[in-house]
């Protein structure tokens, strides 16, 4: 059985699948990949169920062996990865193959906040409430519910197909989730009325910066009060996936996948289905902005977000095995990346 | 008699304007049933969650029932949002005929003050109550389990002795133990799980695992619950359990 041995865990690498829903009413969010489309993208490229458990590296990657052999792909807006030994670039978006003994860094995520590696056959550690994605908060699921770190064995389940089959599969740029830089829509409520008319023009007409105090649980915005009628105190209710609630000092803070469950702030809005992936890829510094839009929208945009993963799954189905492939080969000290072209 | 009182305030709360059905996305509802924390309201919550836990709307991946609303969130991939509307009107209307199912009773043993609970002299003083009085009259209340939130397994219980009340503590903790019974405010609740952050005054630990992922259901208590809390001695709790009571830290959050 093939596996990773940890020799540094980057910034936050955690392992996620498509998260454990249902168990709300507990206090329990479903945590998850932060951004599931780039996560179904990754595990259809190795050949794996979209919701398989992969790593999510946030900004900063992890470095180790690869004991056994196993096929990799890094699904990024833009990042690096290397083999180690003499040092060389790894491609994005495609398989690669790494034998035995070869060192394999991620290094930084250059454009949005989190990449995706996934491994055919899918990282295999022990479900949790039907889940293997890392809990952080809580401290549950994947490795010991925290964040990978130097030492950690991170097991591969075996592979649904043959290696062959999976060799020299590429998802094509123009096919790639891009993460443009539009604003994040919206749907209004449920307490949009627990704000003043310029508190709710002032929440879709201003930027708002991304703070450093963002984690997996949410991302804390920057940017002119939002005024509300009454104070920003209401009595908890429940939050949902994308709830946008407004703090004391008028600030808003979109809860994302391990968000908590209840909260006694008013929520002004809350980011349509579609758009939570971008929401998770947003980085500090950068500056957000709001588009409120109607449920039709909102079923466009999903439909728009599935044709994208049917196209992917659709050219990669098309993808001649024969037409090329990407190797790690390691000797006894030196690691070689080798591109056999097409043809 | 509740019932009826309990019909009284439901009739109170329509002609405001409720239940109010409010989106919380395109893939999720709230129903709010009021914008207070009584057992009136609370009680047509629990009547709407008990009827969507029988006969769930299309698609439905869970509801979620508060003091106050019932978050309803379905997959949007397997109904279409006018469906789940149409058969959520009928859950609706299912509930208010609905009986109100009686919680299950649970007794919760619990040390109270010294290292189990740091804050039970702090609400002494602010109480003017002694601290075995504080103990009284938090044991001798039947509390409402209104909800689970904030993190896993966390119970919010209704019913605290008003006289109990206490404000949050100015500096939270960075860390309280599972098992931790607090007030914070009017309220009252118990940390199901250890290592959160925390800023309500704890009065005294249970050993009881409030939380535990490989059972099922993972959480001991639901909403409707009734509970009691017993006042134990430490000789009285289990060994093992004191002694990683005993070596477990307090930390604060400075400033």
């Amino acid at each position: 059985m093939a596996w990773l041995e940890v020799l540094h865990g980057g910034l936050m690498t955690t392992v996620q699948d498509a998260g454990r829903p249902g168990f709300a009413r507990m206090g329990f969010a479903p945590a998850g990949a932060m951004d599931t489309e780039m996560l179904a993208a990754a595990n259809v490229l190795v050949g794996n169920p979209p919701g398989a458990a992969a790593l999510e590296v946030t900004l900063d990657g992890p470095v180790f062996t690869v004991h056994g052999e196993a096929i990799l792909a890094l699904a990024a807006v833009d990042g690096e990865w290397f083999v180690s030994g003499p040092e060389q670039p790894l491609p994005l978006w495609e398989t690669v193959l790494a034998r035995d003994g070869s060192l394999i860094a991620v290094g930084a995520v250059r454009a949005g906040a989190r990449a995706y590696l996934a491994v055919a056959g899918g990282v295999d550690v022990p479900p949790v409430m039907g889940s293997r994605s890392t809990h952080v908060r809580a401290r549950i699921g994947g490795l010991d519910g925290r964040p990978l770190s130097a030492g950690d064995r991170v097991p591969i389940g075996p592979s649904p197909r043959p290696c062959e089959e999976l060799l020299g599969r590429r998802v094509p740029p123009e096919l790639r989730p891009a993460r443009r830089a539009g604003p994040i829509r919206v749907m209004l409520g449920p307490q949009d009325d627990a704000f003043t008319p310029r508190g709710l023009r002032t929440f879709l007409h201003s930027a708002f910066r991304v703070t450093a105090r963002g984690d997996r649980m949410g991302v804390r915005l920057m940017g002119p009060p939002i005024e509300a009628r009454r104070g920003y105190d209401i009595v908890s209710d429940a939050t949902a996936p994308g709830s946008i609630q407004v703090s004391g000092d008028g600030q808003p803070i979109v809860l994302l996948a391990e968000r908590p469950t209840t909260g006694g702030y008013p929520k002004i809005a809350t980011v349509i289905g579609a758009d939570l992936d971008a929401m998770g890829q947003v980085r500090p510094g950068q500056h957000v902005r709001f588009l409120s839009v109607d449920e039709a929208a909102a079923r466009r945009a999903r439909e728009e977000r599935r044709r994208r993963l049917a196209e992917i799954e659709w050219a990669l189905a098309r993808q001649r095995p024969e037409r090329g492939g990407a190797f790690v080969v390691s000797t006894d000290a030196a690691v070689y990346y080798v591109h056999r072209e097409a043809g | 008699m509740p019932g009826r009182r309990a019909g009284a305030a439901a009739r109170g709360e329509e002609a405001a304007g409720f239940p109010r059905i409010r989106p919380a996305g395109d893939a999720a509802v709230t129903v709010e049933w009021g914008e207070r924390i009584d057992p009136q309201t609370h009680a047509q919550v629990l009547r709407l969650w008990h009827a969507l836990e029988e006969q769930p709307v299309p698609g439905m991946v869970e509801a979620v029932p508060t003091y106050r609303s019932v978050l309803v969130q379905w997959d949007p991939d397997r109904a279409e949002r006018e469906t789940v509307l149409a058969a959520l009107d009928g859950a609706v209307s299912r509930a208010r005929r609905r009986r109100l199912l009686e919680g299950r009773r649970v007794t919760i043993p619990v040390v109270y003050g010294d290292w189990y609970g740091p804050d039970l002299r702090e609400v002494a003083r602010h109480t003017g109550f002694s601290p075995g009085e504080v103990v009284r009259r938090h044991t001798e209340r039947e509390y409402r389990v209104y909800m689970l939130g904030f993190m896993p397994g966390f119970a919010y219980l209704g019913g605290l002795d008003p006289a109990l009340a206490t404000p949050r503590r100015a500096s939270p903790r960075l860390s309280v133990p599972a098992g931790s019974v607090a007030i914070g405010g009017e309220q009252t609740g118990i940390y199901a799980l250890g290592g959160s952050p925390g800023g309500w005054q704890v009065i005294g630990r249970t050993w009881l695992e409030l939380w535990d992922s490989a059972r099922e259901p993972p959480a001991l208590l639901q909403p409707g619950d009734r509970v009691r809390f017993e006042a134990v001695s430490e000789d009285q709790a289990p060994p093992e359990w004191v002694e990683r009571a005993r070596a477990s830290g307090w930390e604060m959050e400075s400033g």
